[in-house]
């Protein structure tokens, strides 16, 4: 029964949930269908569930919020099992795991023979996770979540869904195009074929197109180089949630037992070993570097290692230097004032800052948001799109609406439902409130008001006709009113065109005006977060009526 | 085998030298070949595509029916039926295209798009009078997803036997339109295929000229930037309705939206007035329809009236065969 190895059994986990995580960040999409035509728009999957199975998102989401955001108890799923056993979840579950698993396994010239065994023994710098960990939730109790900018499934989600995947529906799209075009009718036909295959499977209904894309594909693709210097470098030195199942795995009860009689120091459990815990005899284990891979009980050909439960053997632990854990600390409380002595987050907002809808007020919002980026895949309109400095260092890949690329859609809410921490707290069209069909609450989502500039603004620069921003104004009444005006042509003949203005009490902000506007570089008409909803002094009026 | 360190034979020297003079030869030929061939890259040029879907007229029967009843669906059977029947309009083996105004993520009660009622029995009449395909398509505004799928008009088309197109960016090909203000425009590529074109607007406010109704209905097979054509709105529409020139136009006012169009989106502005229009002059119907429910006159209208001088139809509605019936 060698097929029944535990090795293959843990090889067939990782596929399976890597599939599945693959999977899932494909339907975080509204793919909209013709069958039916209920007009509450939901996705069909859970598409948010290795963040609800994150401990690391949860942890911060606590130590913010004060509490655990809609779904994320289920991350006790992980955490209570990785108490007694280990980081199972490193070894079986985890994507990030598993693709870093398959490129530190490639052959590389830095990693022969001697180079491989040593590279592969525990380092003192595989501590550093751990000091990461410490700070990143220092940030989040003191109100930033920067955790997202390395939590892996953060990492994974943003690096593949704003970046791997649009490249892959490019270029697949780019090569279906060519195959179709042929002047040969079965290649044409193949292609067509493909098409409907993939079209069903990877193919985004839209090419999307994200801002920063090509910096977080090469941060990814640098990620993943490591591991052919050394295997899993981001597991064992980087990852703050494999720190923080290290942690969580201190006291557990399964552990490696090495029997010092059946080894003849060949060395030969280090040639794959994951985590770099030391498997090696004549040298305590790493109980919390192990990711449970079960490569050194597969390897040693005297069958000297066993995972045993309740083990005798002395294993080490973090093994964290007080010193270093205080720099950790230090770190994490003087980064967030750090941060926020910039004048973005206090004092001068940036005036493009426009957050989903249903977005807390930015105090809250950047403390929960895990710059994930679901809400950037799930949005049909492609709008949100990562922030680079709209929103402060901290604000850093946290989502910001562009309405140039994309307007908010009248009734669409699928960026608050993906929303994993609540960041975007979770609301119905309703509550949106933009739309009669679902009636509506007495004050809408608003995320900024519209302005125009009558020096670009056809019937106000140009005596010509337009009026297509009031044309897409989706409220009602609208929120841009037009008054006819007489002006005089560049013949100088009288002539009557309707200029439009904005009645600040019915704009919403969702941006379609600018959007629509044909001045098609610098649009007339624009929309500035003034106004916003989920701040009480981002405010413009005394009185805003309801709208 | 000589083991000489410095010299090749005269057959080996002379090998080299032609194989490397052959190459030389080859790029430099290369190069003048290329060198003929630089022409600045030109847009593609857009092609004529103008095809004519209307039939012949027939004195036997009225060019204006006008149906109110409860039913939007008997309201489209019998209206097809005053104006002569469907067989008048479609023939066995046609490809049909049924271009309702799916435009905006509203649902049918918002009366933003066309009743998907209405597009349904159109969509069963032609496939009964042995059409050989029905297709159903927009160029929307909103996100068409969710178009398509709010309005209900894709789900009802579907059930009825209708093929749903979704606009897809790589099926617009640029043509000439001919038109006097448009010249060369991506148009989606279904409306060029199709034998028998049939209008199915739904009759919207609408600020720039008072009303929307069914010539506004032809920006829905347009791509590109189509936001500029409200600068020339009045040329635009008869430009666009002079190229399709449509078997009949069906205008759908069982509900129509009285204010904040063309989006809506309040049921306060819709009104439910249970009416269905359906003629094969697209100038009489809009021009009906503005005088009746918005009390519009030609003369506000001016694009009604250069639709007639194009030879579109006439604007004196007044003056056609009607037939005005209340279904019980």
């Amino acid at each position: 029964m060698r097929w029944l190895r535990p090795t293959r059994l843990r090889l067939l986990s990782q596929i399976l949930f890597f599939l599945l995580f693959l999977f899932l960040l494909i339907r975080t999409e509204f793919r909209g269908t013709i069958a039916t035509s209920g007009s509450d728009i939901r996705l069909p999957y859970p598409v948010g569930l290795f963040f609800q199975l994150d401990p690391l998102v949860s942890l911060s989401n606590a130590l913010t919020g004060h509490g655990l955001y809609h779904g994320l108890l289920w991350s006790l799923v992980i955490l209570i099992p990785t108490m007694f056993l280990g980081r199972f979840f490193c070894g079986w579950i985890c994507p990030l795991g598993s693709i870093h698993h398959f490129f530190g396994s490639l052959r590389s010239e830095r990693k022969r023979g001697k180079q491989l065994l040593e590279s592969n023994r525990y380092k003192r710098w595989q501590t550093t996770k751990y000091y990461i960990l410490i700070a990143v939730l220092v940030c989040a109790l003191l109100g930033t979540g920067v955790v997202g900018w390395l939590d892996p499934f953060s990492f994974l989600v943003r690096s593949m869904g704003l970046s791997v995947l649009p490249t892959a529906n490019y270029g697949l799209q780019a090569a279906l195009h060519c195959l179709e075009q042929s002047r040969f009718g079965v290649v044409s036909t193949i292609g067509m074929g493909l098409h409907f295959v993939l079209g069903f499977v990877l193919l985004n209904f839209k090419q999307p197109y994200f801002h920063q894309g090509v910096w977080l594909g090469a941060l990814f693709v640098l990620i993943l180089a490591i591991n052919l210097r050394v295997t899993r470098f981001w597991c064992r030195a980087i990852c703050p949630l494999g720190a923080l199942l290290g942690i969580a795995s201190r006291w557990s009860v399964l552990g490696l037992v090495k029997n010092p009689e059946h080894c003849n120091d060949c060395n030969r459990c280090l040639l794959r070993c994951q985590g770099g815990d030391n498997p090696v005899g004549g040298v305590p284990w790493h109980q919390p570097e192990c990711h449970l891979c079960l490569n050194c009980v597969d390897e040693c050909p005297e069958q000297g290692l066993q995972f045993k439960f309740f083990p005798a053997q002395k294993v080490i632990g973090t093994n964290l230097q007080r010193r270093k854990v205080l720099t950790g600390l230090a770190a994490g409380t003087a980064l967030v004032p750090l941060m926020r002595t910039a004048p973005g987050f206090a004092i001068e907002r940036h005036e493009r800052l426009l957050r989903p809808p249903g977005a807390l007020d930015e105090e809250f919002f950047l403390s929960r948001c895990i710059r994930c980026g679901e809400c950037m895949k799930v949005c049909p309109n492609n709008a949100l799109q990562p922030a680079l400095s709209e929103a402060g260092i901290e604000g850093l890949w946290t989502p910001v609406l562009v309405p140039r690329i994309g307007y908010c859609e009248t009734s669409c809410v699928l960026c608050s439902e993906v929303c994993p921490t609540g960041a975007i707290w979770k609301i119905t069209p309703r509550e949106k409130g933009w739309s009669g069909d679902v009636g509506g609450p007495t004050t809408p989502v608003r995320l900024g008001t519209a302005f125009y500039d009558r020096g670009r603004c056809l019937p106000w620069a140009m005596a010509t006709d337009c009026i297509v921003c009031e044309e897409w104004c989706p409220t009602s009444p609208k929120a841009i009113y037009l008054r006819p005006a007489e002006v005089i042509d560049l013949a100088g003949n009288a002539k009557q065109v309707k200029q439009p203005y904005l009645d600040p009490s019915h704009c919403v902000g969702c941006g379609a005006c600018e959007h629509a506007c044909p001045v098609q570089d610098r649009p007339a008409v624009y929309v500035t977060s003034v106004g916003e909803s989920r701040s009480r002094t981002n405010q413009i009026l005394l009185n805003r009526k309801k709208s | 085998m000589e083991n000489k360190i410095d010299e090749l034979s005269r057959r080996d020297a002379l090998i080299r030298l032609l194989r490397v003079a052959g190459a030389g030869a080859g790029t430099a030929g290369l190069g003048v070949w290329l060198s003929k061939h630089s022409f600045r890259p030109e847009a593609a040029v857009a092609s004529a595509a103008r095809r004519g879907h209307t039939v012949p007229a027939d004195l036997n029967y009225p060019q204006l029916a006008v149906l109110q009843g409860d039913d939007p669906v008997a309201l489209v059977k019998e209206a097809i039926r005053d104006l002569g029947g469907i067989q008048r309009f479609i023939s066995r083996g046609d490809v049909v295209l049924v271009k309702p105004n799916i435009g905006w993520d509203r649902t049918p009660e918002q009366a933003a798009n066309t009743n998907p009622d209405v597009v349904a029995e159109v969509v069963r009449q032609c496939l009964g009078a042995g059409a050989k395909r029905v297709v159903v398509t927009d160029v929307s505004c909103n996100e068409l997803r969710r178009c398509f799928q709010r309005s209900g008009i894709a789900e009802a088309a579907k059930q009825a036997g209708a093929e749903v197109i979704l606009p897809d960016p790589s099926s617009f090909k640029e043509i000439n339109l001919q038109g006097e203000v448009l010249h060369a425009w991506p148009v989606f590529e279904p409306f060029l295929n199709a034998d028998k074109i049939i209008n199915v607007p739904v009759a919207k406010h609408h600020a720039l000229t008072g009303t929307t109704l069914g010539m506004k209905n032809w920006y829905g097979m347009l791509g590109g930037q189509r936001n500029q054509l409200h600068q020339k709105i009045h040329e635009s529409l008869v430009d666009l309705a002079d190229f399709v020139r449509p078997t009949l136009t069906i205008i759908d006012c069982y509900r129509i939206l009285l204010r904040n169009g063309p989006t809506g989106g309040n049921l306060e502005d819709v009104l439910l007035k249970k009416t269905l229009l359906a003629s094969t002059d697209p100038v009489a119907i809009d021009a009906y329809a503005a005088k009746a429910y918005w009390n519009i006159d030609v003369d506000a209208l001016p694009y009604l009236k250069l639709a007639a001088k194009r030879g579109l139809g006439t604007y004196e509605f007044e003056r056609l065969r009607t037939s005005v019936r209340q279904l019980p």
